[in-house]
């Protein structure tokens, strides 16, 4: 009787360790730390030519800091880490943390757990901009690069949606969701329609268009990553400092303006916070669907709902997420790639759904 | 802190829901708010916590006009609960009673000792104590309302709105509850479906119909049997409560050829 109430209370005090959020908060934040860092190295000496990781390790510190490391290396293998393969990584990294964090954001702005980037118009507000430039090679819309093309798109979609969403000053979450859903669909018409009226034989466009569709990170090159890296820097500083009253607004409307928060306001600065951010990676990256939805269910299902270890998670986990299915998309079927957009939907649906099985609450954010 | 509600007049999408109600609460009293499914109760009360603006009229909390304070400044003397149903999110019970403390924290300030004590202290004044980590969502209903009490604890306000704080209870938690607020000495602004819960916690009743103020003064004065049957639509016998002295009602459905 009374080993068996010591084993009791043995447990439990291994069981409030486990279950405290903080310990677990650190570990799984530390562990991902790694993973990302890994995936980064291992994705950058995976590819056609192999490079060895501390190969990989070394030119990225003498990169960064010349002189500190004795050249041991090829100018090949150099320019190989340097110039093909690391702004790639570090794109993915971008991406997927980005998508991953406005995809929280959102979901919890609407309080639906079907909202990411994509549900308000966002991919597809872009693809006419970027398929527009492709299929009419920038003679109507001449001046536009394809980036500011569909950052464009992607802007104008989002105000749009939310313009519509509105009714009598006051904005409703379900109209925000019905308005952007109808106008994804009316955009995604156009989309196909433009990709129609391009295939024609002897003009490869319409295969431009439908890859950029699909999403690619090959083109990444190191200027395209200071807007990205600088605007989700921003956002995610502005994030956590709001994430109290993320929290409340997840918990409702009224309860959110009974703590003090000015709902309307915070909902209008966090729409166009994370429209500016989705709007800068989907212009350098296309439409990588599904990150958005996934990664942040996944951290919910591991820390919980509070936004203060939500985030940071998020970021971690969804950089990493982009790496490793980009690495897959290159490697799987070389020498040619697949789109990474069809990679993230291929390998992370089988995924979402058995850790959906697997664990008891279901579907709540 | 007090409250004064003078003349407000409440339309939504340009139909008239509350017309004209004033009332006045004094520091430290627990004034109840009762009246039929749709007589505006639970909209009154969103003028309080400005959720809705009113059209006319004006309401003062501690002297100012709570649309002219900042939001955060008005969680910091007023806290809600509400009838609202939250989604299944899925925070912990600590986390749900921690958001009590979002009006007290600036933007850089890290919650503390001394936030999570008040959360400790405000769980266990509900009888939930222990019930920590355990995800909001699993909880039964009256639990989860005991937890929504304990966040509205650990905001410290100085005025208390609680719309159908009884509403899922079993009667030694309704019970309790309402012993609970009456302990508190906190300025209480409260809706209840329970005449004879108002009558034995209340101060003094509002009685509404139909957006507006038909009977004010003590539960002795207010709930009489030709108020009842005209508001309620129900017959009434009155007693007296054997322990507490208190009005108690016995009710009945109207005769018909009332």
């Amino acid at each position: 009787m009374s080993s068996q109430s010591r084993n009791i209370r043995r447990q439990t005090v291994i069981e409030r360790m486990m279950l405290s959020p903080n310990i677990r908060f650190w570990g799984i934040f530390f562990s991902l730390m790694i993973l990302l860092v890994g995936a980064v190295v291992l994705a950058v000496a995976v590819g056609p030519v192999p490079i060895p990781y501390d190969t990989v390790v070394s030119i990225v510190i003498a990169k960064l800091f010349p002189g500190v490391i004795m050249v041991t290396w090829t100018p090949v293998q150099e320019q190989i880490v340097w110039v093909f393969r690391l702004p790639r990584v570090l794109l993915a990294v971008l991406v997927g943390a980005t998508l991953s964090v406005s995809g929280t954001v959102l979901q919890a702005l609407v309080r639906n757990p079907l909202a990411d980037p994509y549900t308000f118009g966002v991919s597809s507000g872009a693809s006419v901009g970027a398929v527009l430039v492709i299929t009419l090679a920038s003679s109507i819309i001449a001046g536009f690069t394809l980036p500011w093309a569909a950052f464009l798109g992607a802007l104008l979609t989002m105000l749009l949606v939310y313009l519509l969403a509105q009714q009598g000053g006051q904005i409703s979450t379900g109209r925000l969701i019905l308005a952007g859903v109808a106008i994804s669909y009316s955009l995604s018409a156009v989309t196909t329609f433009l990709v129609l009226r391009a295939s024609s034989p002897g003009s490869n466009s319409a295969a431009i268009a439908l890859s950029w569709l699909a999403g690619s990170l090959g083109a990444a090159k190191w200027e395209q990553l200071g807007i990205p890296s600088l605007s989700l820097l921003v956002t995610t500083v502005l994030l956590l400092l709001q994430a109290r009253q993320l929290n409340a607004l997840l918990a409702g409307d009224e309860t959110a303006i009974s703590l003090g928060v000015n709902v309307p306001v915070l909902r209008l600065q966090l729409f166009f916070l994370t429209s500016l951010q989705v709007g800068t990676v989907v212009a350098v990256s296309g439409a990588i669907g599904f990150v958005g939805l996934m990664i942040p269910h996944m951290v919910r299902f591991w820390v919980g709902a509070d936004h203060q270890r939500v985030l940071p998670i998020v970021i971690l986990l969804g950089g990493t997420y982009l790496v490793l299915v980009d690495l897959i998309g290159r490697i799987i079927i070389a020498p040619s790639e697949l789109p990474v957009g069809i990679v993230t939907a291929a390998v992370g649906g089988p995924f979402f759904l058995w850790l959906l099985q697997s664990k008891r609450t279901v579907g709540g954010i | 802190m007090n409250l004064e509600v003078e003349s407000v007049t409440i339309e939504i999408q340009s139909q008239r829901i509350i017309e004209n109600v004033s009332l006045r609460i004094s520091t430290g009293q627990i004034v109840g708010l009762v009246g039929p499914n749709g007589s505006g109760k639970s909209t009154l009360l969103r003028t309080v916590y400005r959720l809705l603006k009113p059209k006319s009229g004006y309401v003062r909390l501690g002297g100012d006009d709570v649309w002219k304070l900042s939001a955060r400044e008005s969680a910091l003397r007023s806290g809600v609960v509400v009838q609202e149903t939250p989604s299944e999110f899925q925070f912990t019970v600590r986390e749900v009673v921690q958001m009590g403390r979002i009006p007290h924290k600036s933007v850089l300030s890290f919650d503390d000792t001394h936030d999570s004590e008040l959360v400790s202290e405000s769980l266990r004044r509900v009888e939930m104590a222990g019930f920590e980590e355990r995800l909001f969502s699993t909880l039964s209903g009256g639990e989860k309302q005991r937890v929504l009490i304990a966040r509205v604890l650990a905001q410290q306000p100085q005025l208390l709105i609680l719309d159908e704080p009884t509403n899922h209870l079993d009667i030694h938690h309704q019970l309790e509850i309402l012993e609970l607020v009456r302990s508190l000495g906190i300025t209480t602004l409260i809706t209840l479906h329970d005449l004879n819960l108002a009558s034995m916690y209340c101060h003094y009743l509002y009685i509404m119909q139909g957006g507006q103020l038909v009977a004010e003064g003590s539960p002795e004065t207010t709930l009489s049997r030709a108020l009842i049957q005209q508001v309620f639509r129900v017959d009434v016998v009155h007693m007296r409560h054997p322990v507490r002295e208190c009005l108690q009602l016995i009710f009945m459905p109207l005769p018909v050829d009332l």
